[in-house]
């Protein structure tokens, strides 16, 4: 389980994040949805500490990963995998590379070992014959499993997904939902999911928390998300006219 | 104000390149690559500015020789020591700068837009070693044998031209280049470079590597690189200089 206490974020005198607590449970789609600039990117990117915190804390399974030396991060860092919203594929290097790279940089394995496991990665994600080729040579739906393939390489506790379905179609955008969903099941990951697709949240979030302007503005989960009566929260899911139509608005 | 709070970021940035040091085998392969990458790409330009500087400084040289009292061996050996104490290491420095400086902010900085630089702290890895170390090796690596490679081929353009125009002959030319020969000269000329390669690496990696935006601000922050090393490499010219040669 990761828990977030109070953290709090800001850039030149503007605060991003305003005392964002929350919890995300272990084996389920934590979901942080909100709309774009409400803080969900800044969110995570504090929780991973690529952004530092100016209070608060973040544990994860009760370690504290804020207030401790560079050197011991590193070690809660290999148990978390990451996608990011553009993928964030090494592009000077081959599919296989890119899913080998946490494994040579982290992991004792010999190169016949991370050869195996690159392939049942990319069987994971449903990827084959591309071990040899570069990202630029695969569509944007497949870099992003490649993305997922190289986020559980290494057997993560922990998956980050940042918007992992924006800029692909509808389709695309379910099959990698779907994934996401199927890996934190198969190997009870702590998935924590950045969306602002609603079509996300109502298909695989377990749990739903809203952000609005830096804070939380309400948790809860798919079924109770649609009959919510916060006002922001209604603002954002009702603003398209299929899901007006969901709630019986016009 | 600004420049202060640049400068201490520019140290910090120093200061995380040179702590947390990943294992050694994954340092050795990319300073190979690097090489290859920055110094080997670079030897045609190199070699190409050389030939030309070396023949035009031959040429200004016997211009400025009108008193017919002065040996013309002098040619070559005024050519020989504008080569190797300021064109070569400064020159080809400046050129460098533009070359490998744009490569190291342009590549830092499409890293740092795309999220490939915080795909890399997610897993742990330091990225300012990971991937400003082996460049900032390489390049003082490689870059004082491209000097050596520079004052070699600028001799042999000034030889040339002052061959082709005939106003130096071979014979004078090549008493002038060993005329009152200086070793110290080029260990001046590579200790400059040597450290005119750590300003290249290290800046430009900065200007990249803190870039924030997008595609503008990439080309932005190689622009800015390149300005910041030349001017940097200017002021160290006449510190070294002055520490060195007075």
């Amino acid at each position: 389980m990761i828990e977030v206490k109070s953290i709090s974020k800001s850039f030149d005198g503007k605060k991003v994040l305003d005392n964002f607590s929350s919890k995300f449970e272990t084996g389920k789609i934590n979901l942080i949805i909100g709309k774009s600039g409400s803080g969900k990117t800044i969110a995570v990117k504090c929780m991973l500490g690529l952004f530092e915190i100016d209070s608060g804390g973040v544990f994860f399974d009760n370690r504290d990963f804020v207030n401790i030396p560079e050197y011991e991060k590193k070690d809660i860092r290999k148990e978390i995998g990451m996608v990011f919203q553009g993928s964030a594929l090494f592009d000077y290097m081959t599919i296989e590379d890119n899913i080998m790279f946490p494994l040579k940089m982290s992991s004792n394995m010999t190169l016949n070992e991370m050869k195996s496991r690159v392939d049942f990665c990319l069987n994971r994600v449903d990827l084959k014959n591309v071990n040899h080729l570069f990202p630029s040579q695969l569509s944007g739906g497949m870099q992003k499993r490649v993305a997922i393939a190289r986020a559980i390489s290494l057997n993560p506790k922990y998956l980050f997904c940042d918007e992992p379905n924006s800029g692909l179609d509808p389709s695309t955008a379910t099959v990698i939902d779907n994934l996401l969903k199927e890996i934190t099941y198969e190997f009870n990951i702590t998935t924590v999911i950045n969306t602002h697709d609603m079509n996300s949240a109502m298909e695989i979030g377990d749990n739903i928390i809203f952000i609005q302007e830096g804070r939380k503005e309400w948790d809860g989960n798919s079924e109770t998300l649609l009959q919510t009566d916060n006002k922001y929260l209604n603002d954002f899911i009702f603003s398209s006219r299929i899901f007006k139509k969901l709630k019986g608005l016009n | 104000m600004d420049f202060l709070i640049t400068t201490g970021r520019y140290i910090l940035f120093l200061k995380s390149i040179f702590s947390r040091f990943e294992k050694r085998k994954v340092y050795i392969p990319k300073i190979i690559h690097e090489i290859n990458e920055l110094g080997m790409s670079s030897i045609g330009f190199v070699s190409f500015i050389s030939i030309f500087v070396g023949a035009v400084v031959t040429l200004q040289v016997a211009y400025n020789l009108e008193n017919p009292l002065l040996p013309t061996y002098i040619i070559g050996l005024s050519s020989r020591d504008s080569l190797i104490l300021e064109f070569s290491p400064t020159m080809i420095s400046l050129v460098l700068a533009g070359k490998i400086g744009s490569n190291i902010a342009s590549s830092l900085g499409t890293m740092r837009v795309t999220e490939q630089i915080d795909a890399l702290e997610v897993m742990g890895i330091n990225s300012a070693s990971y991937l400003v170390l082996p460049k900032i090796c390489a390049v003082m690596l490689i870059n004082p044998f491209l000097i050596i490679l520079s004052i070699a081929l600028g001799i042999v353009g000034g030889w040339m031209a002052g061959n082709i125009t005939g106003i130096c002959p071979t014979e004078d030319f090549l008493l002038g280049i060993q005329y009152q020969f200086i070793p110290f000269n080029i260990a001046y000329s590579l200790i400059k470079t040597i450290i005119f390669a750590f300003i290249i690496t290290t800046v430009c990696a900065f200007c990249g590597y803190t870039t924030n935006g997008g595609s503008l601000e990439v080309g932005k922050s190689s622009t800015n690189g390149v300005v910041y090393t030349s001017i940097l490499i200017i002021i160290f010219n006449y510190f070294i200089t002055s520490l060195l040669l007075s």
